[in-house]
């Protein structure tokens, strides 16, 4: 293809790209870095609040933005603070203290830590799940009967087309304390059940929301996968006396190798960012992730504070987290790709 | 069959239309200016908005995530809304910003019929009328404790003593309803609690002072809570409360006057009586009840035109006038005339008029700072990660972090 024509193909996606991922981006890169306040001043208010007969007026000492006479919008200062953002976000003297005194575990008493592990559990465990089951369900349909790999195939897509806050809600609505399979499994054992009392049970019905909505995909790409499966080679290994299992250990999942990449690829970036099960449990005094982080630092509070820089600040670090994990898979996809264009 | 529904639909919508005109009849007057408004969704607001729309062109907006959208668009010029709901917490972004307008010269146009006591004066300016006053206090099933002959509990060791019988008893899954969601919800529960013990939220310069012997007891009040309330209590709020009182799955909580209606909805309600509401326990002899005062009222945005603030006022006082709050004697404990407080209102009522009388929420850019601060740190304390006192080194240096990026702290 001419380099024209191919500019013209990809410009407009590259001009989406540019405005709507890098540009913000960058924005959000420099406002890590940077602090904007409102101009305070202290002044004397009487204030007078109803009670239900009288009013109680109290005067005190308030602390108010200044208003600019000129634009009636508050004044504001921004300023290069550096890494103080950063440094708010990692408290990295809290942790240093605590490896110093040995208390590992107060270094999960700190916000991002605390997310940070979670995060990271959550994406290392579910992956091989994910990665196990998509390819169980493949294997499975791949070996049904024709007339009924259809419906198998449509049921086992179900899931995937769910929206995840509309999923994780409705696996809450199921077991918080009074929902139907509580109330079933109550009756049925006897015992009170509280799966959102404590941590670990709520981890669990997070890793098992997870590996259920996303197996699907896995198990779609794995499935148009063994359709290109030599079966010369399936073959000859039936004739050399290949048991079922040393037929998938070394002729399928070679094959697959390339999809099991990709699929852990779009997985660790997809789980890194996980945010829905936290809203949707409503886990955050048990469990909280990475983006939920973010996304507390940027909700305002009643008197409309939010916390701009430190939410940037968060966000930058989620995406070195990304990309980090994502650097070993790549690496085997990019040595894979220079291997085959010679 | 199809048909049949058809015309049947039709009906009902002619019907409804006819409705609509038949109510417009009764408003005052014919309102020509388009207005628009953004408030809460609850009951109240439902009623006041209900009775502004028979006077035609208005669009009420009833959503929960107001306090997110009301400070932008309050700001953009012109004002995306000319009239607003509010509350204490809600209104301090609008009179940061300065988006909405002093009412001195529209209550004395059309407020006549205004009590004294519904003026929110700031700065001796009046920047808010008041239409209800909201709490939180101590519901109770009355035939649980007449049962178990157990005393109203007017303090929060006597609400323990009571549990611990009903425990006993085993009537109800759980002694006590708690609205302990972790973020605002549980916030609020320290919020009412520690001033309860007599504490201050803040010093002179800005700095919190919740790392004080009031908050260590009003910690250890709200985890004496646990071992009575749902083990799930810290998922649960006040709409969920709600429901576990309506199905008689709780025999009391300190709840949201705002919610005592629906114990009384038969639709959704299985205690439909049963329910009695008194004064918030207090927290030590001869405290204030540990709860905070809060009320609810309209605001009219500063970014419009004189005349668009003229029929917004006036809109707004005919909304809130006496024939709305006799239709809708039960939604709210109103401050407008015309209101006779109801036996659901006895508790909310007794927390206002006691001695000394419960503080109304600070609404200041620290308090909701701190907020915040509260509602992340005080789930560790709960699940006991986390002893009392490190939980208040916590909440200070989070609150400490917030504040000095928020320029309130050098």
């Amino acid at each position: 293809m001419k380099f024209k024509t191919f500019f013209w193909f990809v410009a407009p996606s590259l001009f989406m790209m540019i405005l709507f991922i890098a540009a913000p981006l960058i924005s959000v890169f420099i406002q890590s870095f940077q602090i904007t306040q409102p101009v305070m001043q202290q002044i004397e208010v009487e204030t007078c609040t109803p009670g239900f007969l009288t009013q109680t007026c109290t005067t005190e000492l308030k602390t108010v933005p200044v208003i600019d006479e000129a634009t009636g919008k508050t004044q504001t200062t921004t300023a290069w603070v550096g890494l103080e953002s950063y440094r708010n976000v990692l408290q990295m003297d809290k942790v240093w203290a605590a490896i110093g005194s040995g208390q590992f575990r107060d270094i999960l008493q700190i916000d991002f830590w605390k997310a940070l592990r979670f995060t990271l559990t959550f994406t290392l465990l579910t992956l091989p799940l994910v990665v196990g089951v998509g390819l169980a369900i493949a294997l499975a349909v791949n070996n049904a009967a024709k007339s009924l790999r259809g419906p198998v195939i449509f049921i086992s897509l179900l899931p995937f087309i769910i929206t995840p806050v509309i999923g994780s809600l409705s696996i809450y609505w199921l077991f918080v304390g009074d929902g139907i399979l509580t109330t079933t499994l109550e009756r049925w054992t006897g015992q009170d059940i509280a799966m959102f009392a404590q941590s670990w049970t709520i981890e669990l019905l997070m890793y098992f929301y997870r590996v259920w909505h996303v197996a699907p995909f896995a198990f779609v790409i794995f499935y148009a996968g063994l359709q290109t499966v030599n079966m010369d080679t399936l073959e000859s290994a039936i004739i050399d006396g290949a048991s079922r299992f040393e037929r998938l250990r070394y002729v399928i999942v070679p094959h697959l190798m390339p999809l099991i990449v990709f699929i852990a690829l779009i997985h660790l970036m997809d789980c890194y960012r996980v945010f829905e099960e936290i809203i949707g449990f409503r886990s955050e005094a048990h469990v909280i992730s990475l983006q939920w982080l973010t996304f507390d630092f940027l909700t305002p509070d009643d008197a409309g504070n939010r916390a701009i820089s430190r939410a940037s600040a968060s966000a930058m670090l989620t995406m070195i987290g990304i990309v980090i994990l994502l650097i070993l898979p790549l690496r085997r996809t990019w040595r894979d790709h220079k291997g085959g264009a010679h | 069959m199809y048909l049949k529904k058809l015309a049947l639909a039709g009906a009902v919508s002619l019907s409804g239309m006819l409705m609509s005109t038949g109510a417009y009849a009764a408003c005052a007057y014919e309102n020509t200016v388009p207005l628009k408004s953004l408030s809460a969704g609850f009951e109240a607001w439902k009623a006041v908005t209900d009775a502004m729309a028979e006077c035609g062109n208005f669009e009420a907006e009833l959503d929960q995530e107001f306090r997110t959208k009301q400070p932008a668009a309050f700001a953009a010029n012109p004002s995306l809304y000319q009239i607003g709901g509010v509350s204490n917490g809600t209104i301090t972004p609008l009179l940061n910003a300065g988006t909405i307008r002093p009412l001195d010269d529209l209550v004395a146009k059309y407020g006549q019929n205004l009590a004294p006591n519904q003026l929110i004066r700031v700065d001796g300016k009046i920047m808010a009328v008041a239409m209800m006053v909201n709490t939180q206090h101590l519901m109770y099933r009355e035939d649980i404790f007449n049962d178990l002959g157990i005393e109203t509990p007017t303090s929060w060791d006597e609400v323990f003593a009571a549990a611990e019988k009903i425990k006993a008893a085993g009537v109800v899954d759980y002694a006590i309803g708690a609205t302990m969601k972790s973020g605002w919800n549980l916030a609020q529960e320290f919020v009412n609690m520690y001033p309860g013990f007599g504490g201050q939220f803040f010093n002179g310069d800005n700095t919190t002072a919740v790392n004080s012997d009031a908050g260590i007891k009003a910690l250890e009040t709200m985890a004496k809570t646990l071992p009575y309330a749902d083990p799930e209590v810290l998922v649960s709020d006040s709409t969920y409360v709600q429901q576990q009182f309506q199905q008689g799955k709780i025999a009391m909580s300190n709840l949201w006057a705002s919610r005592g209606g629906a114990m009384n909805d038969a639709n959704e309600s299985s205690v439909v009586g049963k329910v009695k509401m008194a004064a918030a326990p207090v927290a030590m002899e001869g405290g204030a009840p540990a709860t905070t005062l809060w009320w609810d009222g309209v605001v009219i945005a500063a970014n419009i035109s004189d005349e668009e603030a003229d029929a917004a006022f006036r809109l707004v006082m005919e909304g809130m006038d006496e024939e709305m709050v006799k239709a809708n004697n039960e939604a709210a404990i109103w401050l407008v005339g015309g209101y006779e407080p109801g036996p659901l209102a006895a508790g909310a009522i007794a927390t206002a008029t006691a001695t000394p009388a419960a503080p109304p929420y600070p609404s200041t850019t620290q308090m909701g700072l701190l907020h915040t601060s509260l509602g992340n740190e005080l789930p560790a304390f709960l699940t006991g990660e986390r002893d009392a006192a490190a939980t208040l080194v916590a909440i200070e240096e989070s609150y400490t972090t917030a504040a000095k990026e928020a320029g309130i702290l050098e």
